[in-house]
């Protein structure tokens, strides 16, 4: 079989696999943050913490209880990586340096899993499982919760109250994400994943050389690092390890984990305004630009222009053999463009122009289909802004789903798409002019500056993946980074979490004959546009001075 | 001012025992049931696949490995070679050496491996296969391409005094296709390959 024909098939199993499951996870999804019945364990759990689940809460109150959950996260995650050779499992390993602890907090609790660590050297089991793998499924979690409080803004009326953040939270967790979790961490071990709590295990080979082989509870951090959009890899090699991800059926089934959830939330906000078509029109933005990305960055690496790819004969530096260019590419533009951040090759060594390509994906703000949760409300928060350029174009109040987008709604939306921007900008520009870029390059030139500008868009836009070249573990880019990522994921919620109260304050207004038909191939079109003049706009200087300097050059 | 002072301080209460029931739930009894069902259903491959021969423990069969002469970094031209990697096969330093497809260190780097790859093989450089001088992304590929295999061939059969077309049929029974036939490359496993390599030139 010839590979351009077997990587068509292999991008067409996908999306009918997605597409198969979208309408049952989705409505799953709505059913579950629409139910009126808690679990028995959750009731429990309710209980134990002294939380009622059935309190409606204003946004103030969703926002408040979102930023206390992840401070204490934060702290506690801060706490058990300072203090891990103390604890039980350390397999010998020191505490963590308290800068990288704490970059290494603000990038789990925040959704990032930017890694300024090598896991196999560094983290104990006990920090892997209890620390950083909870916050995988409750950073997470929350995201959902967040987007969840928007569709209600939009889907309730005259009424202060957007749900309840524990209640979100722990059905989120339980309902979603574990079960999802058991069963893709149990097939992964059925493909040669691992998963037990040895020791580093040396063995002799026929050679007469020692080698360690890893131990680790892999396929159960694996599963979850896909499923919630996380990307934090057990071991340096990330998902190009063997032992996070043996074949090409594993390498498949990650970039379907990793794309399942953000995928199927549209459809669950379309269930709960109670509208089929307007989910399709949003999943169809995100689709159009996946796959425009996909197809670029495959025949950018199939087509391997780059000197040294040229004298190689393919573009497989940085690449495993069992996954090859197709297959890379496919993963490499699926997490950059869900916020996962997780990497089956590495990125640094793609050609120039598909390191642009991967760049640009994240400067769209994580919203094609985004990570879990905050890639549908980033994606709303967008559809807010194109029916407002439309509003402008035909001189109409822009409404939509039946809600007013007046001038309160506008800034906050306004103020949303302002924050990640700023954010990458001024941090690439800081860590140029304080002279802290240079000295972290592996590379040199235009690629050099590339390496930076990525660290602080991946940051900024909690993706967590690396031009893996760039030296992050100083203090100054520790600390940076790590304001970056958590600045990057909750002042954006705050906006999207006063959105949504406003939103559900008002009163429907009903749709007349000059209403914009937000559910039409047109909106899709309108959305798209807007997204990628917007992004073009704001990030094409810098990209000019890195990866579009080093693809045109070669 | 003190109420809205006291509901932070019980939100934060609420949020800290949030954190620890929800931590032993998704930390303890999520990773356990996991391992617990991994262990008894596939042990050997939750444990890291691990290959014996007579008895020995000889390495796992996705990590890939040097095929060194003993104590030495040079090539055991005995052994099916293994693709360059960025940590001598090391497992606890994995990861590539994320240098850009035009740069100058990695068009040396390649041309050096090219002129090796094709002086040990005795095979022009163009039939150099791109894998055989490129570092994978893990720097433990266990795998090369049927076509870098395929070239090693002849100097295997030579140094082991074994009939090339019986080599070839080794590589060939070896080979695996793309999983479920579209996914991945086709791949060659090195150290599943040199260990039958090592039984065949024993008899």
């Amino acid at each position: 079989m010839s590979p351009v024909l077997a990587d068509v098939l292999t991008v067409v199993a996908l999306t009918g696999a997605l597409a198969l499951v979208h309408r049952p996870l989705g409505d799953h999804m709505a059913a579950v943050y629409c139910s009126k019945k808690h679990l028995r364990v959750e009731r429990w759990i309710y209980r134990a913490v002294g939380a009622n689940p059935d309190t409606e809460m204003r946004w103030p109150v969703y926002l408040r209880g979102v930023l206390a959950f992840s401070a204490v996260g934060v702290l506690f995650l801060y706490l058990v990586q300072r203090v891990q050779d103390k604890l039980p499992l350390s397999l010998g390993f020191k505490p963590v340096s308290p800068d990288q602890a704490f970059n290494t907090a603000a990038s789990f609790v925040s959704n990032t899993n930017w890694q300024s660590y090598a896991g196999e050297t560094a983290m104990s089991h006990v920090t892997q499982t209890m620390g950083l793998a909870v916050q995988n499924f409750v950073s997470a979690a929350v995201g959902i919760a967040v987007a969840v409080a928007l569709v209600r803004g939009f889907a309730r009326s005259r009424t202060g109250g957007l749900g309840n953040f524990w209640a979100d939270l722990v059905r989120g967790t339980i309902r979603i994400l574990i079960p999802l979790s058991v069963v893709a961490a149990v097939v992964l071990i059925a493909c040669g994943a691992i998963q037990n709590f040895g020791d580093i295990h040396t063995v002799t080979t026929l050679t007469g050389d020692k080698q360690s082989i890893s131990p680790g509870a892999v396929a159960s951090q694996e599963a979850i690092k896909d499923i919630g959009t996380n990307g934090g890899g057990y071991f340096n090699a990330n998902s190009a390890h063997p032992f996070e991800n043996p074949d090409g059926f594993t390498n498949w089934l990650e970039i379907f984990l990793l794309l399942v959830i953000p995928f199927s939330l549209p459809r669950t906000f379309a269930t709960m305004v109670g509208s089929a078509r307007q989910g399709y029109a949003i999943v169809a933005a995100m689709g159009v630009i996946w796959l425009a990305a996909l197809v670029a960055v495959t025949w950018l690496e199939y087509a391997h222009p780059g000197t040294a790819s040229q004298l190689a004969g393919g573009s497989m530096e940085g690449k495993e053999q069992r996954f090859g260019e197709g297959n890379s590419s496919l993963f490499a533009v699926s997490t950059t463009m869900t916020s996962t951040g997780s990497v089956d090759s590495f990125h640094d060594s793609f050609q120039g122009l598909s390191g642009g390509v991967l760049l640009l994906g994240m400067m769209l703000g994580e919203i094609a289909p985004g990570g879990v949760g905050s890639g549908l409300y980033g994606m709303l928060v967008m559809a807010v802004i194109a029916v407002f350029i439309a509003g402008l174009m035909v001189g109409r109040t822009p409404e939509y789903l039946g809600k007013k987008i007046g001038s309160r709604e506008i800034k906050l939306a306004a103020c949303y798409i302002l924050i990640t921007p700023a954010l990458v900008l001024t941090g690439t520009a800081l860590a140029m002019a304080l002279g802290k870029g240079v000295p972290s390059m592996t590379n040199h030139g235009a690629h050099g500056f590339s390496e930076v500008l990525y660290a602080y868009t991946s940051a900024s836009n909690n993706n967590g993946s690396a031009f893996a070249g760039f030296g992050a573990d100083t203090t100054y880019h520790n600390t940076m980074l790590g304001l970056c990522m958590l600045l990057g994921r909750f002042l954006p919620m705050v906006f999207v979490l006063a959105l949504a109260g406003s939103l559900a304050e008002q009163k429907p207004i009903p749709a007349t004959a000059g209403t914009l038909r937000t559910e039409k191939p047109l909106f899709t079109g309108l959305l798209v546009g807007a997204i990628v003049i917007i992004t073009g706009l704001t990030f094409f200087p810098a990209l000019a001075l890195g990866p579009l300097a080093e693809g045109l050059a070669s | 001012m003190n109420t809205s002072f006291a509901n932070s301080a019980r939100m934060v209460g609420a949020a800290l025992r949030m954190l620890l029931v929800l931590t032993v739930l998704t930390g303890v009894v999520y990773p356990l049931l996991v391992t617990g069902i991994g262990q008894a259903a596939f042990q050997h491959k939750a444990n890291g696949s691990l290959v014996k021969v007579d008895g020995k423990e000889v390495g796992s069969e996705l990590i890939g490995q040097n095929w060194n002469l003993p104590g030495t970094d040079k090539p055991d031209p005995k052994y099916f070679q293994p693709r360059p990697s960025n940590s001598a096969y090391d497992p606890l330093s994995t990861g590539s050496s994320q240098l850009g497809a035009s740069d100058p260190r990695l068009v040396k780097r390649v041309e050096a491996a090219r002129a090796q790859v094709a002086a040990f093989n005795a095979v022009p450089e163009s039939r150099v296969p791109a894998d055989a001088v490129t570092g994978s992304a893990s720097a433990i590929d266990p795998d090369i391409s049927p076509a870098y295999a395929g070239i090693q061939i002849d100097r295997v059969a030579r140094v082991n005094r074994l009939p090339a077309a019986q080599v070839r049929r080794l590589v060939r029974d070896h080979t695996d296709g793309r999983a479920l036939g579209f996914m991945g490359e086709p791949r060659v496993n090195v150290l599943e390959l040199n260990i039958a390599l090592t039984k065949l030139a024993r008899h």
